[in-house]
């Protein structure tokens, strides 16, 4: 692989924002050479992304800032060539595929660039049909992009940039909305499109275990602005790098570790798949038979009970499809399917945004069905995806007040509860502050402290850590754990992050089409087959580290590591 | 913001209107007058005007106003398409005033220059252009348009006044950058 | 919410004509509706609209609800007219013919039904040209037909935009909504109305923060891919123009100029059938 040329080279690049103190990047050097798949990794704010924008020329041409050093991308200069300039060599797929859909079809989004190009409308037809063909698109050439599932949309974005035959595709952050199943044929693409067009692919990833699902062949990890590994994933994988920077490791690796192996760049750790095992055998059955299973005991108290739900919008489909569960006092519970399962629309009926075509919804056994949105608020919260989706004052008090305020609570009482409620989410400190000059996970905490300081008994939470990086998502997870010590509150997540039902949750429900496929602890889930498949979930790891080792009840396997790491874990975050 | 050739206008004109659009349909029933509502998305339409100023402000208010009909009701008032341009003109003149995104917006003078600016930008829309095309197109009786343009003044300057100072308000206190930040005890 | 009216793909005579084409005729249409009134250039409309109304085939059950809202609003605005100007038919006219009287000042003329009866044709041939137009006309060759017709290649995409991101605004504006409904704050009618505008806000704030922030990730996404590079561009839905296209264009010029020469060339823009 690899010729002697680099087609991308930094030397000694420094760029600062114009708004900040201290430089972005500092003293960078990197050459990657053509026909390589790199993958970038970092924390958010390492430098990453402002690594990736300076290889499409928005920085420094529409993020300005002082750069110096020297960059070279394709022989060119991207500061000179400017960003229409780089977007001939450079195609850039943005994380999100929704906002980089901007045509109203699949065939305008694709030739987009080839009309902004002043490309002639035969040519444009032939380039649409020849990219459309590659990506399997042909059938949806005429779709809107509402009408398309995420793994589809993304196809388009990398059509949209393919027809521009660019030299160097660049993925930022390209999981981060998919769910596991599409995640992975997603990186199945990318390799299969980099070796039949000669291309040279950079992704900026922290979901590491996933990217790895095919061979890269260099890692580059960043920290503060610096690159602090340019590795081998094997030579990485075997070093403490990835933890102590806060980048989360393949689950199999952290059992491996775990169970007290020491692992060598020779066994081929990249993949599980093709990894050899032979040498850490001995140790991860030790590890497995010296270690006991937990009981956890579980409330028995029903909170929510769901029995025999249906829901359609019109005669013809059925969203939800005759969906019955239980959910006790105190439970954690992840609500997990592929996009348009049906998990929102379930989430909807229980918060009566929607009325259900049949079926009762009971809690603390009443039933709820006669109660309006409003009245369920006082006991079910809801918390969007995004907590700019919710926050609607600019200061953090009068966010937090303002479902008391519209409930006509006494100011008095009001002032009491608010502080109560900021002091349980560790927002006390900032109570007095904008909105704005918090963090986004603190953001997250305010969104979620407006809606625990009304009460509810049950909080149903949509996606929180779509699109986070690793340590935002324990961010935001230590906090509902610390949420759950503190109050006596159920919550249900609606998510298809697989680790997130390992590590956290104490059940998961399955929803494929509609149908309730599975109810079962999140190990139960995580290593069939047959429900992974139906749902678009990928079996963990760990299931088939433990195969690997000829565990006869690898299920157990899973499910004593997971206790484990839990027990182990530090508690809150703050 | 030139030499990005104007694509995030573009863009704001495109997207204001699609939000624009999207509000036809959400008004605020006013008790006292019946039959009239106050329509938010004429605070949408003040907020784009004074965050981008008058192109993207005359844009979305004339494409919103035309498809907003077209979509909804079936039929587009070119007469009553053109002042909503207007308003979205001028309130945009004086985008640098305001200094939404600078976090300006928050001084009463401020506020109370944009809500001068808003009321004369309604009182041509409304009492002078309005009527005077729906006399020009349909001959209607002219009492009749300026009463009818009266009441949408009214209820443009209420819910301008109200509802976009607010979001201009708030808006401009997460865009603009906050110092002096103490945490407390 | 009420239902939008949407293209609907068909294989009509007027679903093959180019968006241009259709984007000519309702502009000079709306134009020629507006300037004119002259009784008969309006009935012909009126049937010429029927007609293309039928051929276009458009199910009644698609505009059925929107037609009966206009309806329902014309009533009442001819209504008011009424009482606005019981005789604005006689100072056009200049005659006055009364039927019967009525109560009060107010008395029925000939005069003034007739020019109500103008008012309410000129509405017939409007409605059903929005109607043609959007339910004919493919959202994706819009664009490129005002561009056609000389309007800046921005403001044309714009319009693709804002088609692009009205399902996807409204569905979140309907999720918020719902959210803050959880929370207690209501868009009802009920409370005074401060507190209802405040609520409002507290709806519209969060959707207009996301929608900037939609603003900045679209305007990236195009700058990525070259948009405003060159003074104009190709549009890949451009429909070439055929023979039908070129008739229907001759027509609707022939029509509005002809219509425009029997509107003024006596100086008056009605047709009287009074003297």
């Amino acid at each position: 692989m690899g010729s002697n040329e680099p087609i991308i080279e930094f030397s000694d690049v420094t760029f600062k924002y114009r708004a900040q103190q201290e430089p972005t990047l500092k003293n960078i050097n990197l050459k990657i050479y053509p026909g390589e798949k790199i993958l970038i990794a970092g924390q958010s704010g390492s430098g990453k992304s402002t690594l990736a924008h300076c290889l499409n020329a928005l920085i420094p041409c529409s993020f300005t800032g002082d750069m110096s050093g020297t960059l070279r991308v394709c022989g060119e200069e991207p500061s000179k060539l400017g960003v229409f300039g780089m977007s001939r060599k450079v195609g850039t797929v943005l994380q999100d595929t929704n906002g980089q859909f901007i045509a109203l079809t699949v065939a305008e989004d694709i030739a987009f660039a080839l009309e902004n190009d002043m490309v002639p409308k035969d040519e444009m037809y032939h380039k649409v049909e020849d990219v459309a063909k590659k990506l399997e698109l042909v059938d949806f050439l005429e779709n809107a992009p509402g009408e398309l599932s995420g793994g589809q949309k993304q196809r388009v974005s990398l059509g949209g940039v393919m027809a521009c035959d660019v030299k160097v595709l660049l993925f930022d952050e390209p999981l981060a909305n998919l769910d596991p199943a599409t995640g992975k044929r997603t990186i199945a693409l990318i390799d299969e499109i980099m070796k039949n067009e000669d291309m040279t692919v950079v992704i900026i990833e922290h979901r590491l275990e996933d990217v790895l699902y095919r061979d890269v062949d260099r890692v580059i990890l960043m920290e503060s602005g610096r690159i602090i590994a340019d590795m081998h994933p094997d030579e990485l994988l075997c070093s403490d790098l990835l933890t102590r920077n806060g980048i989360r490791e393949p689950l199999y690796i952290t059992a491996l570790k775990h169970a007290g192996a020491d692992i060598t760049p020779d066994s081929h750790p990249q993949h599980i798949e093709t990894m050899d095992i032979e040498s850490y055998k001995d140790t991860v059955i030790r590890w497995f038979k010296d270690t006991r299973e937990k009981e956890t005991a579980l409330s028995t108290e029903t909170l929510l009970s769901v029995k025999n739900l249906k829901f359609s919008y019109d005669e013809k489909r059925t969203i939800i499809d005759d969906v019955s569960f239980d959910i006790k006092k105190g439970e954690m519970v992840a609500l997990v399917g592929k996009n348009g399962a049906g998990k929102s629309t379930l989430a909807s009926l229980i918060c009566g945004f929607y009325k259900p075509t049949s079926g009762t919804i009971m809690l603390d056994g009443k039933d709820i069905g006669p109660l309006s949105i409003k009245e369920r608020g006082d006991k079910i919260g809801f918390v969007m995806q995004s907590p700019n989706q919710m926050i609607s004052k600019p200061m953090i008090y009068d966010e937090v007040a303002l479902g008391l305020q519209v409930r006509g609570v006494p100011e008095e009482e009001i002032k009491q509860r608010v502080y109560e409620i900021l002091k349980i989410c560790g927002l006390y400190p900032f109570r007095n502050w904008p909105v704005s000059a918090l963090s986004f996970g603190q953001k997250k905490r305010v969104s979620i402290a407006s809606i625990l300081v009304l009460n509810p008994e049950l909080i149903i939470l949509d996606e929180p850590t779509a699109g986070q990086d690793y340590q935002h998502y324990t961010e935001i997870m230590e906090f509902l754990l610390e949420i759950r010590k503190k109050l006596p509150i159920t919550i249900l997540m609606i998510t298809h992050d697989m680790h997130l039902m390992l590590e956290y949750t104490d059940r998961t429900l399955v929803l494929t089409d509609g149908k309730l496929l599975m109810d079962a602890g999140p190990w139960d889930v995580l290593t069939r087959d047959e429900v992974c498949e139906k749902a678009y979930l990928k079996r963990t790891s760990l299931y088939d580290l433990a195969v690997k080792c000829g565990i006869e009840n690898p299920d157990k396997f899973v499910a004593r590591f997971i206790e484990d790491e839990r027990s182990t874990r530090k508690g809150g975050v703050l | 913001m030139n030499k990005k050739f104007g694509i995030k206008e573009v863009v704001a004109m495109g997207i204001g209107t699609a939000l624009f659009v999207v509000l036809t349909n959400v008004q605020i029933p006013l008790v006292i007058v019946p039959n009239t509502a106050l329509q938010p998305r004429m605070a949408v339409l003040a907020f784009f005007s004074a965050i981008f100023g008058p192109i993207v402000g005359g844009v979305v208010g004339f494409l919103g106003h035309a498809l907003g009909d077209a979509l909804f009701y079936g039929s587009v008032w070119w007469s009553w398409v053109f002042p909503e341009a207007v308003v979205g003109v001028a309130i945009g003149l004086f985008v640098k005033k305001y200094g939404v995104e600078e976090g300006k917006f928050a001084d009463a003078k401020t506020i109370i220059f944009f809500n001068v600016v808003q009321v004369v930008a309604n009182a041509v829309a409304w009492i002078v252009v309005a009527p005077v095309l729906d006399i020009l197109v349909y001959q209607e009786p002219a009492n009749k348009v300026f009463i009818q343009g009266a009441f949408a003044f009214l209820g443009d300057i209420i819910i301008i006044g109200i509802l976009g100072s607010l979001l201009l308000a708030a808006y401009s206190r997460i865009a603009g950058k906050s110092s002096n930040l103490k945490v407390e005890d | 919410m009420s239902k939008m009216i949407s293209y609907e793909k068909k294989n009509t005579p007027i679903h093959k004509l180019s968006g241009f084409t259709k984007l000519v005729f309702f502009l000079l249409w709306c134009f020629c509706s507006a300037l004119t009134f002259d009784t008969r250039i309006l009935l012909v409309m009126v049937v010429l609209g029927a007609i293309i109304y039928i051929v276009s085939g458009i199910k009644w059950k698609q505009v059925s609800g929107v037609f009966l809202a206009v309806m329902f609003f014309m009533v009442i605005n001819l209504t008011c007219i009424f009482f606005f100007a019981p005789y604005q038919g006689c100072q056009i006219y200049g005659t006055r013919n009364e039927i019967c009287h009525l109560f009060g000042g107010y008395t029925l003329t000939r005069e003034q039904l007739f020019y109500e009866f103008n008012v309410f044709i000129k509405y017939f041939t409007v409605i059903p040209s929005v109607f043609i137009f959007l339910v004919t006309t493919d959202p994706s060759e819009l664009a490129a037909s005002m561009n056609g017709v000389r309007i800046p290649y921005t403001v044309s995409y714009a319009v693709e935009i804002a088609l692009r991101y009205i399902p996807d605004i409204q569905d979140e504006f309907h999720r918020i909504r719902n959210a803050q409904e959880a929370r207690g704050i209501e868009m009802s009618s009920k409370g005074k109305l401060m507190d209802r505008i405040k609520n409002t806000s507290a709806i519209i704030f969060p959707l207009l923060f996301s929608t900037m922030e939609r603003i900045d990730v679209v305007s990236n996404a195009m700058e990525l891919r070259g948009f405003g590079k060159h003074g104009r561009r190709t549009w890949y839905r451009k429909k070439d123009l055929t023979a039908g296209d070129i008739a229907v264009l001759a027509f609707i010029i022939i029509f509005f100029v002809a219509s425009m020469i029997i509107t003024f060339h006596d100086g008056n823009r009605f047709y009287n059938p009074f003297i």
